[in-house]
């Protein structure tokens, strides 16, 4: 039916002004204004930093592994059981039982309420797969054993990443867990990522070891090259204090050398643990090691009991200061590697919102010319209906507060192209209808019914191809399906009331006239 | 109303189609297609440089003395923007980059890098993956789609259309080279549902004429049906085509690939939802007894 109500017509009304305003408030500059959301720029359009990171838990698992040989060792000597030949091959803990103890040991290892290998009653499986063969036991980590470990190895992660780009103070980060090894950055409106990207490679790993007094690499000894040179040390593998008893760091002048020096402060057992080692080491090179590289080695004049002290090194002061900040936001429990970046300059994403806006007015303007040029007067109505449509689709994303990107902008002016479709398939239905019906009311009641089911066809499989990729997509073109998926929502309001009320109105009014399309 | 005889070259177009066809298969074979970074891995740098007097084989040169594996440089709009891309990739050196920059500066003078992308292998891999699963599942979705809207036949048809625009369109990027990178997968996305849309409109033509006359045959109706819709087809493909053609030359550097896909993909979509789907009811003699035994059911 060609007949609205009243109460049809003014929600109808009400409905488009509240979404035109939101897109509105897009480009008003009012700080007290009462809508106060806007559409996120993508980071392809106001330019910044999309860094993939993946954590490298090799280490973790090796680290774990060998303090689980310890724990096992502890377990079963308390138990007065005697294992023996322990080995780590690859992620395979091994050992052998005596014939007498292998059921206990097996009872032990696979019991529920094993102590010495965890049961998960929500996984339904215990941390460790064990393998008996005889009197072997080979022990790995089970899938829910390895899944938890990555787990918590991501979340320390992700809380230190947070931490360093915290420190740094960009606008906004955005730091996202993706998958159980993987860590998301994004840095809107970052100029020079690079600092960044210094700062979360590193692990930042820190510890403080005797030099030996040996020249030959032993047990219990290991061999280090320093940062700046080449040179090397044989330095003992007894740490005396680590990071983790830093409390604060920061960087400093040192006044008689006249040097950048990193000052730091120890907690309480760390205070207590250097205060120790320095007094019994008077006279040895105390090496500061960070990420496996010596930084310096100053010998050791007199006990620093103060639980504070000063790092040296060639320092700048930028380096001093990323150093310090690196130390305040503690170590990563392994290391990252960016494995996808992407970047964009903020005057390529300016240039880039110039041409799409560029192109979807020429877009805009191309179509809304061509159709009054073969509609005339229903042109003009669709036209109306397509300047609502874009209306409302910039109002759904700024209510959602979507994020744009560039190719969200071409799924705009797409929009704009496939959206006059639906109006097209009405109208030229219209035409057909009024060959054979000579009232114009009955014939467009009847082009809009008979239309309905192919524009309903027509954009349910458009919408089906924005679905998919909304789902599959990644970053920009996200933002595409986002775009032509509310597109086609848009279109179809705008279609069925706009277009159609404004028809209704126009063919009541001008009924008398001969060939009205 | 138009009369246009669209049935008398069903056959010649439908050679014409395989010829196109069994070529882009040919040449996605023993050529393949040109991924971009995002798919393949490695770096890309879009950089503008500040002197006008350097020149293609001038940045090439410094970057073939980085050891960055393969390296490519092309012009991007501007004179003075360039776009470099080279096979390494390095995920455990953050200063990567920055050392790149500074070496580059030194021979070539100041440059400015717009745009980085850095794309390690087992992400381009994922991502390829992902592109791959995003459009079969999406012709997969169409498939169900079309199924339970309409018989059999008008499936086939359907699909077999879309098929073709997809392979012409991948066909014409490997013959020209032309770079495939994560928002082509888009385009190709958005081909197929244009596609679809279009024939689907001649779809419903035909079913309702199907319903309405039961004395012509199918050969005769798919031609009525066509020209019933063909005003809308060309309206709808010249406003979609200006509205890429837009995004094509006004839209910037970066979009430009995006939008030759879609444009290529609006004009095969439409020509295939004529030439390629309404064939197919042709040869599955589909009839009234087609459509009304379904509806029987």
């Amino acid at each position: 039916m060609l007949y609205f109500s009243k109460l049809r017509i003014i929600s109808v009304i009400i409905f488009t002004i509240i979404f035109s305003y939101f897109a509105l408030s897009n480009f008003t500059k009012l700080d007290d204004r009462f809508f106060s959301k806007n559409i996120n720029l993508g980071l392809d359009l106001q330019g910044g930093s999309y860094l993939l990171l993946e954590i490298d838990n090799r280490p973790v698992i090796t680290q774990r592994l060998q303090a689980k040989i310890i724990e096992l060792k502890r377990y079963f000597k308390e138990k007065e059981i005697s294992l023996k030949n322990f080995s780590l091959n690859g992620d395979t803990i091994a050992f052998e039982a005596q014939e007498q103890d292998l059921e206990q040991v097996s009872k032990l290892l696979n019991d529920k309420e094993s102590d010495i290998n965890q049961y998960y009653q929500s996984y339904k499986s215990h941390e460790f797969d064990v393998i008996e063969n005889n009197n072997l036991f080979n022990l790995n980590y089970s899938r829910y054993g390895l899944v938890l470990l990555k787990n918590a190895s991501l979340d320390q992660a992700i809380e230190i990443v947070r931490r360093r780009v915290d420190e740094v103070g960009t606008n906004e980060p955005n730091i996202l867990k993706r998958g159980n090894d993987r860590i998301l950055v994004e840095l809107p409106g970052l100029d020079d990522p690079n600092r960044i990207k210094s700062l979360l490679g590193k692990t930042a790993n820190l510890t403080f070891q005797f030099i030996s007094q040996n020249s030959e690499e032993s047990f219990g000894t290991e061999k280090l090259s320093f940062e700046d040179d080449n040179r090397e040390a044989i330095v003992s593998k007894r740490i005396i204090l680590s990071g983790d008893n830093l409390v604060d760091a920061k960087p400093t002048m040192n006044s008689q050398t006249n040097e950048t020096v990193v000052s730091f402060s120890l907690d309480r057992v760390g205070a207590k643990k250097f205060g120790k080692a320095t007094s019994t080491g008077v006279g040895k090179q105390l090496a500061i090691i960070l990420d496996g590289k010596i930084i310096s080695a100053p010998t050791v004049r007199e006990p620093i009991v103060g639980g504070s002290g000063q790092i040296s090194g060639n320092f700048t002061f930028q380096s001093a200061t990323d150093l310090a900040l690196l130390l305040r936001s503690g170590a990563l429990p392994a290391p990252l590697n960016i494995i996808e970046e992407r970047t964009v300059g903020p005057d390529l994403g300016q240039d880039s919102i110039d041409a799409g806006i560029l192109s979807l007015i020429i877009g805009f303007l191309l179509v809304i010319i061509f159709m009054i040029y073969k509609y005339r007067a229903f042109g003009l109505i669709a036209n109306l209906a397509l300047i609502t449509n874009l209306f409302l689709l910039i109002g759904i994303l700024t209510l959602f507060e979507a994020t744009l990107t560039l190719p969200g902008i071409a799924g705009i002016i797409l929009t704009v192209g496939m959206a006059v479709d639906a109006n097209v398939l009405i109208f030229e239905r219209i035409k057909e209808e009024t060959k054979n019906e000579k009232n114009p009311i009955i014939a467009f009641d009847a082009g809009y019914t008979k239309s309905r089911t192919t524009i309903l066809d027509a954009n349910i499989t458009t919408l089906i191809a924005a679905f998919i990729l909304f789902f599959m997509g990644s970053g920009p073109v996200k933002g595409f399906s986002v775009t032509l998926g509310v597109g086609i929502l848009t279109t179809l309001f705008s279609v069925y009331f706009i277009a159609r009320l404004l028809t209704s109105l126009y063919v009541v009014k001008n009924k008398e006239k001969e060939q009205l399309l | 109303m138009n009369n246009i005889s669209f049935n008398k070259f069903y056959r010649k177009f439908n050679i014409l189609s395989l010829v196109l066809i069994i070529t882009s298969l040919i040449f996605l074979i023993i050529k393949g297609l040109n991924y971009g970074v995002d798919f393949k891995g490695g770096t890309l740098i879009e950089l503008r440089t500040n002197d006008k007097t350097n020149n293609i084989s001038m940045i090439r040169d410094s970057f073939n003395q980085m050891n960055l594996g393969d390296v490519s440089v092309k012009k991007f709009g501007n004179e003075t923007d360039f776009i470099v891309k080279f096979e390494k990739q390095n995920s455990n050196d953050p200063e990567f980059i920055k050392n790149i920059q500074n070496k580059l500066s030194s021979s070539i003078g100041d440059v400015d890098f717009r745009r980085v992308e850095n794309v390690g292998p087992k992400v381009s891999s994922e991502l390829l993956k992902s592109g791959i699963i995003a459009i079969s599942l999406s012709l997969a979705a169409m498939l169900l789609y079309i199924w339970i809207r309409f018989e059999w036949q008008f499936s086939l048809g359907a699909i077999l259309a879309i098929f073709h625009d997809v392979i012409i369109t991948l066909g014409i990027f490997s013959i020209f080279s032309l770079e495939i990178n994560l928002s082509i997968v888009a385009a190709v996305l958005t081909i197929v549902g244009y596609s679809m849309n279009d024939t689907v409109v001649i779809f419903d033509r035909v079913r309702e004429n199907l319903r309405k006359y039961s004395d012509i045959k199918i050969y005769e109706l798919t031609n009525i049906s066509i020209n019933e819709t063909l005003s809308r087809t060309i309206i709808t493909s010249v406003t979609t085509l200006l509205a890429l053609l837009s995004i094509y030359l006004f839209g910037g550097e970066i979009l430009k690939g995006f939008s030759l896909a879609m444009i290529l993909g609006v004009i095969f979509g439409t020509y295939s939802s004529i030439y390629i789907a309404n064939p197919v009811l042709v040869a599955l003699n589909v009839s009234q007894r087609t459509i009304v035994k379904e509806e029987k059911d």
